[in-house]
């Protein structure tokens, strides 16, 4: 029928199982439970996921290019705590491009680190999120961050407002994943991404200089991870020194939910996206079921885990891996 | 003594210099800036140190072998966490009530099977699924903690049992037994890794996989066993510390598995696997307690430990590649 073999069905399951799998997610929670799919509790969702989203932009470039960034989390946590914290001192409107001046400056050390003095990604990102961490709690003397004023100034626009009807998150997630994705997939900086994590060795000698691009991935995570930051600031006007503890990893799955290989080269920003919005529709559906929210860790382990493997599995068209 | 011997003493020997460096500078800096009049070599303050060091130390002895196999394991944390709540619950069950106190022993039992059993999942799916491990025990991670939560809510589950508790600070020989704990794991890991079969070609898979299969070793039961193993050493370190404290919060544990990292990369194992030191990662141990300890000692609050730490981290990373980058010229020429 319509001249497909099995092997065809296995290829484009591999290739799109992930889109596959959040279709029928989608339409089967649906029907258990209609008002999942009202246009008010999609845009709960979306604006709910959109600080992860965000943040998950950034790390897939840094994923593809074959390294890893285990510093989000703390590092959102600094942009948040030090945006509140210059709001108050010298306005809005100098504090945000301060705050991701600093955000940036920390993305370029960890970007020098790993690029160009070519350690390795997990330890040095490992043992930024303890420095950073430390750097919060002594920027804020550990005390909690609150703007004085919450009535009397705009900067609530980025978390709380709307434009044309949608929240200022979720349009904000749209454009920068938007433009993150035609960077990735059609300028030559995103094809040179793509080669250095494909192959280091052989990009470096097709005149690709790996160190700059590996810079300028953790630039472009450093970025997002400012904007998080403006945006959980925004929508909470204050906030703990602990706000982004533990969302690295979060991000993280969600990026691999998406199919980006942590062995770099593949991946693209799209399905980054579809990897987000999959972790966000199954935290809520679990909470339309009535379920406690510690259901989705559960949840998300064997989604995690069946995703990769199913990916692998159709890439060596084998079920079980050939280890011995 | 021929040259590669020598760097490799050198290189095993480096993170005990540093912890002699790290005592000096305390004693010294203790002087001036400690709140306390008892120094900080203090006997009781080091005895006390090394009680501190066991529960993270006893999982990174395991997290090593893992390591030097190749993989990686983020889900010990979760399952310490699993393995303290089994312990401290399963003594409440009705069935045990005619046990009297011979259900500390069959409680410690369900404890440590309970970690075998996580561990030997995890290592099942990384066998036989040839996912990366550093995927599959991220989800792990995030499963186990869900079955943490499962079994009591966000509630902690709390049991004092006072025969546990006189068990848990006793002292033989002047040591608790945590630090006996600890370093029987040692001793018996240091055995596995340097004296066994199994313990060789953990060696040769981690070093070069290909080779390994080629050889004939059987790479995956190698791997699952390291990973029951370190299901089994989380599952100890809960048993040996929620004895004494007998009250468990369902996020306990978290952020354990970065600091058993940080202590096993101290102590020189490569993340690449093939390269490592159980007797090195003890000394990784003791360097970040000692850290910890110290640092607290001259009055540096929560913030400076971390910044300092992540910092030392990453220092140690560029030293160590500066020391090796010599070699791997000469390879590439």
């Amino acid at each position: 029928m319509f001249g497909l073999t099995k092997k065809d069905i296995v290829g484009v399951l591999s290739k799109e199982g992930i889109l596959f799998a959040f279709i029928l997610f989608m339409i089967g929670f649906t029907i258990a439970e209609p008002r999942f799919l009202s246009m008010d509790n999609i845009f709960s969702v979306i604006r709910s996921s959109a600080i992860i989203g965000v943040m998950a932009l950034g790390v897939t470039f840094v994923v593809i290019s074959g390294n890893l960034d285990l510093s989000v989390g703390s590092m959102m946590s600094f942009s948040t705590i030090v945006v509140l914290d210059l709001h108050d001192v010298v306005g809005p409107l100098a504090a945000i491009p301060m705050m991701f001046a600093m955000t940036l400056a920390l993305g370029g050390l960890i970007g020098f680190l790993v690029g160009y003095l070519r350690l390795n990604s997990l330890i040095v990102t490992l043992g930024m999120l303890s420095a950073i961490h430390g750097l919060t709690l002594t920027y804020s003397g550990g005390k909690n961050m609150d703007i004085a004023d919450k009535d009397g100034t705009w900067f609530s626009i980025f978390g709380q407002g709307t434009a044309l009807g949608i929240p200022i998150p979720i349009l904000i997630f749209i454009l920068l994943a938007a433009v993150l994705g035609i960077i990735l997939a059609k300028t030559p900086f995103g094809r040179k991404v793509y080669a250095v994590g494909g192959n280091g060795t052989a990009a470096t000698f097709s005149g690709i200089r790996r160190a700059r691009t590996v810079f300028t991935c953790y630039l472009a995570s450093a970025f997002c991870v400012a904007t998080a930051g403006l945006i959980q600031a925004s929508r909470s006007m204050g906030s703990q020194n602990t706000v982004g503890l533990g969302l690295e990893l979060e991000v993280l799955a969600a990026v691999i939910l998406g199919g980006a290989s942590l062995m770099g080269g593949a991946g693209t920003v799209f399905k980054t996206v579809v990897g987000v919005l999959i972790l966000g529709f199954i935290q809520n559906g679990l909470l339309f079921l009535g379920l406690d929210f510690y259901y989705q860790f559960v949840v998300t382990w064997i989604i995690i885990i069946l995703a990769v493997w199913l990916d692998l599995a159709g890439k060596r068209g084998k079920i079980l891996s050939p280890i011995a | 003594m021929d040259a590669g011997k020598l760097s490799k003493y050198l290189k095993t020997g480096a993170i005990w210099v540093f912890i002699v460096i790290e005592l000096i500078f305390f004693s010294i800096a203790g002087e001036y800036l400690s709140l306390t009049d008892t120094a900080f070599m203090d006997v009781d303050n080091m005895l006390l140190l090394l009680k501190q060091s066991a529960p993270i130390g006893i999982i990174a002895m395991g997290m090593t072998i893992v390591m030097i196999n190749g993989n990686i394991d983020l889900s010990v944390g979760a399952t310490f966490a699993i393995a303290a709540v089994v312990l401290l619950d399963s003594m409440t069950w009705p069935i045990f009530a005619g046990l009297g106190d011979w259900v500390i022993p069959v409680a410690w039992g369900l404890a440590l099977l309970s970690g075998v059993a996580l561990g030997a999942l995890n290592g099942l799916i990384v066998w036989k699924t040839g996912v990366d491990a550093f995927i599959v025990t991220l989800g792990a991670m995030l499963g186990f903690r869900g079955l943490v939560f499962m079994f009591n809510g966000e509630n902690p589950t709390s049991h004092l049992n006072w025969t546990l508790v006189d068990f848990a600070e006793a002292q033989v020989l002047g040591l608790h037994t945590a630090t006996w704990v600890l370093l029987v794991v040692t001793a018996i890991i240091w055995f596995i890794m340097n004296r066994t079969v199994h313990g060789r070609n953990a060696y040769a898979i981690g070093d070069n996989r290909e080779a390994a299969i080629n050889a004939g070793i059987k790479v995956g039961p190698h791997m699952m066993i390291n990973f029951m193993i370190i299901g089994f050493l989380a599952a100890l370190s809960a048993v040996v510390f929620y004895s004494e404290s007998g009250s468990v919060n369902p996020n306990d544990g978290q952020l354990y598995e970065l600091w058993i990292i940080t202590a096993v990369v101290l102590g020189g194992t490569k993340l690449t696997g093939g390269s490592g030191s159980i007797i090195a990662t003890l000394g990784g141990v003791i360097a970040i307690q000692l850290m910890r300890k110290g640092l607290g000692f001259i009055g540096a609050d929560t913030s400076t430990v971390n910044l300092v730490l992540g910092s030392i981290l990453i220092i140690v990373l560029f030293v160590d590649r500066q020391l090796n980058i010599k070699g791997k010229e000469e390879l590439r020429v």
